[in-house]
């Protein structure tokens, strides 16, 4: 059990490359926190300084308010799964998760209790005489699991533990590991590039790009109020739709303006908008901030929000219906009710949901 | 798979497969022959009638009685023993430290010592012999088995070093810093977790070195003077050519005992040889 605090963490190799820039965070005690982000974004690093297995350029690394810079990684009471799980091949699956506590010099009798332990709560008691080789890719998983957990350690660290499983056993393994989390109650901090893990997993996610943090925050703050385009681009999937936008006043209200696109700028976000100044914004709308604009529907307002378009290509999930299509050049997709019967080149009137409307600086691509 | 013409098979792999087998093992055979042929028929013209070359009707033990009997050659066998598993522990150890650091450790200037511990293995021997004479006189080790101790390690360690290392390299860095989490010094990882692991390839290098040290000539030569201090391949061909007389029964059967005990290390490691070459590690 352990907070962890991160202060101005700087990581610069020695060819030069700054691969983390200045992150800070702190992590309370039994949270479980994943870092996500595209690959080079510095989320590996920062955790791989955590477990101490690179050194840190510049700045703090706080576990339960001890400053772990300079020690090695054994003294640091951790624990880490690894992506290709980094089994000893030469050891069985006992010896594998006996190892750490043998180096700690627990007594045999105390080892054999706690390994028969970790391997109960992971279902892989009939595993332990064999060797890694012997094993499928979830077991293995299950034994790196085994192995951080038995040392009782005060962190779990998580580098992408779940890339090598097939789609389906990874959607099983999530669950398990979130479950394990509630079970265990240790401090987490977990790396992954796939966004729904994040989601998933996380009590708070990290989104990080190009070193920097962009954004700190509760799964669904994220989703609802990215703190910028790359994090509203990044979070969900299909990703957000962007299009750049002009601005312009008429009735007193603002209109935001594209090619093929005219629509009215609610009222809380034309404050925002005005108070900002200038004419140019990006526009952000999620595929399932859209619905087919009803004509039943004859809310006053609808009018002020839907647009015309012309069908790309339809791809029916069965739960729902990905319509592509284009405004002006941009690409965009909807995520619409699977009862819709749209085919390519039909023509579809399209409505926003004025409440899920997301505006970004066009420069600093800052939300506002 | 798809079944081919048979015709395809035996033109393309049975038939050259037979040939080269038949070309690398003649002259094993024919060493064997020899070495039991009585001195009668190795030494009469071919063209009698009654001439069998390729086989013998009367084997005899006789080459063999004589080596051993007038020959220092178990002598030499030990000799040669001795100083190849000696050199050969030494070559190991020295070549899976030197092996470890170059595959991981980053220091300045560790990619110009792996090129210059290569560069020293492509000196040839023929060259380093002379200064070697002249070191090994200064500590007044000539004609003792340290004399050839000490120099096989020169050729063996770079040569270690450098299949080590490959070998160390397809060894997922993870496995280490897994175990460096575990609780493990780095020193403790690698001796633990990295050495057992790399078992195939410590133990094709150590085969390697053996290999290397008991068919070595030109240091034995060199080095060792008198006849007990000589090893098997310096021998037997300094002690039974005499002037221009070949005492071949003599010779083959100290070539065929000589060669018993690598053909022996070679059989029982094999499958490790194999994977050490060209095997890689999997987490």
């Amino acid at each position: 059990m352990a907070t962890v605090t991160i202060r101005d963490l700087e990581k610069r190799y020695e060819n030069g490359f700054h691969a983390v820039k200045g992150v800070s965070l702190e992590i309370r005690d039994k949270e479980f926190v994943v870092l996500v982000g595209p690959s080079g974004c510095g989320k590996t690093t920062t955790l791989r300084m955590v477990a101490g297995l690179e050194e840190v350029t510049a700045g703090k690394i706080l576990i339960g308010n001890q400053v772990v810079n300079d020690l090695p990684p054994k003294d640091r009471n951790i624990a880490m799964v690894f992506q290709n799980y980094a089994l000893y091949p030469h050891k069985t699956v006992f010896s594998n998760m006996a190892f750490g506590l043998q180096m700690r010099g627990y007594a045999s009798a105390e080892i054999d209790k706690r390994v028969k332990e970790a391997a109960e709560i992971l279902g892989i008691e009939a595993l332990l005489e064999r060797k890694p080789r012997q094993l499928s890719g979830g077991q293995r998983q299950r034994v790196a699991v085994g192995r951080a957990i038995v040392r009782h350690p005060q962190l779990f660290l998580f580098d992408e533990p779940l890339s090598n499983l097939d789609a389906k056993l990874r959607v099983q393994m999530r669950v398990e590991l979130k479950r394990l989390h509630e079970q265990l109650e240790t401090t987490a901090v977990y790396v992954t590039h796939d966004q729904v893990e994040a989601m998933t997993l996380g009590d708070r996610v990290v989104v990080m790009k190009d070193g920097w943090v962009q954004q700190v925050g509760e799964p669904l703050e994220l989703y609802g109020r990215p703190a910028n385009k790359f994090v509203a681009g990044f979070m969900g999937s299909p990703g957000m739709n962007f299009v750049d936008v002009s601005i312009s006043e008429s009735q007193a209200a603002l209109w935001v303006e594209a090619k093929g696109l005219r629509v009215k700028v609610p009222p809380e976000a034309a404050a925002r908008l005005r108070q900002h100044g200038g004419s140019r914004f990006t526009l952000g709308v999620r595929p399932e901030a859209m619905r087919v604009a009803n004509a039943a529907d004859t809310r006053a307002s609808l009018a002020d929000y839907s647009f015309n378009l012309e069908a790309d290509v339809v791809e029916p999930l069965g739960n729902e219906i990905l319509l592509n299509f284009r405004i002006g050049d941009v690409p965009m997709v909807a995520r619409l009710d699977p009862g819709v019967r749209i085919k390519m080149h039909d023509q579809v009137s399209l409505a926003l949901d004025s409440e899920r409307l997301h505006f970004f600086d066009i420069e600093t691509e800052a939300a506002l | 798979m798809v079944i081919e013409h048979k015709w395809k098979k035996w033109v393309f792999f049975y038939i050259p497969m037979v040939v080269f087998i038949l070309f690398t093992l003649f002259p094993f055979y024919w060493m064997a022959i020899t070495a039991i042929r009585p001195d009668g028929e190795l030494y009469r013209t071919w063209r009698q009638a009654s001439a069998t070359p390729f086989w013998t009707l009367e084997p005899t033990l006789e080459h063999f009685k004589g080596l051993l009997q007038t020959t220092a050659f178990p002598q030499w066998l030990w000799n040669t023993m001795l100083i190849a598993i000696v050199s050969t522990i030494i070559s190991l150890i020295c070549g899976m430290f030197a092996g470890y650091a170059l595959a991981r450790l980053k220091f300045r200037g560790s990619e110009f010592l792996g090129t210059a511990i290569f560069v020293t293995y492509l000196v040839p021997q023929t060259l380093l012999f002379i200064p070697l004479a002249d070191i090994i006189r200064g500590m007044q080790i000539g004609n003792t088995p340290w004399a050839l101790m000490l120099t096989y390690p020169t050729i063996l360690i770079p040569f270690c070093t450098w299949l080590l290392m490959g070998y160390f390299k397809t060894i997922p860095r993870e496995l280490e810093e897994c175990a460096r989490i575990d609780g493990a010094t780095r020193f403790g990882a690698m001796v633990r977790i990295i050495f057992p692991v790399a078992v195939p390839g410590i133990l094709s290098a150590g085969i390697f070195a053996f290999t290397l040290s008991w068919n070595e000539f030109i240091y034995a030569l060199v080095f060792m003077a008198s006849a007990e201090q000589k090893t098997v391949p310096v021998g037997v061909v300094s002690e039974l050519i005499r002037g221009d007389i070949f005492f071949w029964g003599q010779l083959m059967a100290g070539a065929l005992l000589g060669s018993v005990p690598v053909a022996l290390v070679y059989s029982f490691f094999v499958e490790y040889y194999v994977t050490g070459l060209s095997g890689s590690v999997k987490g």
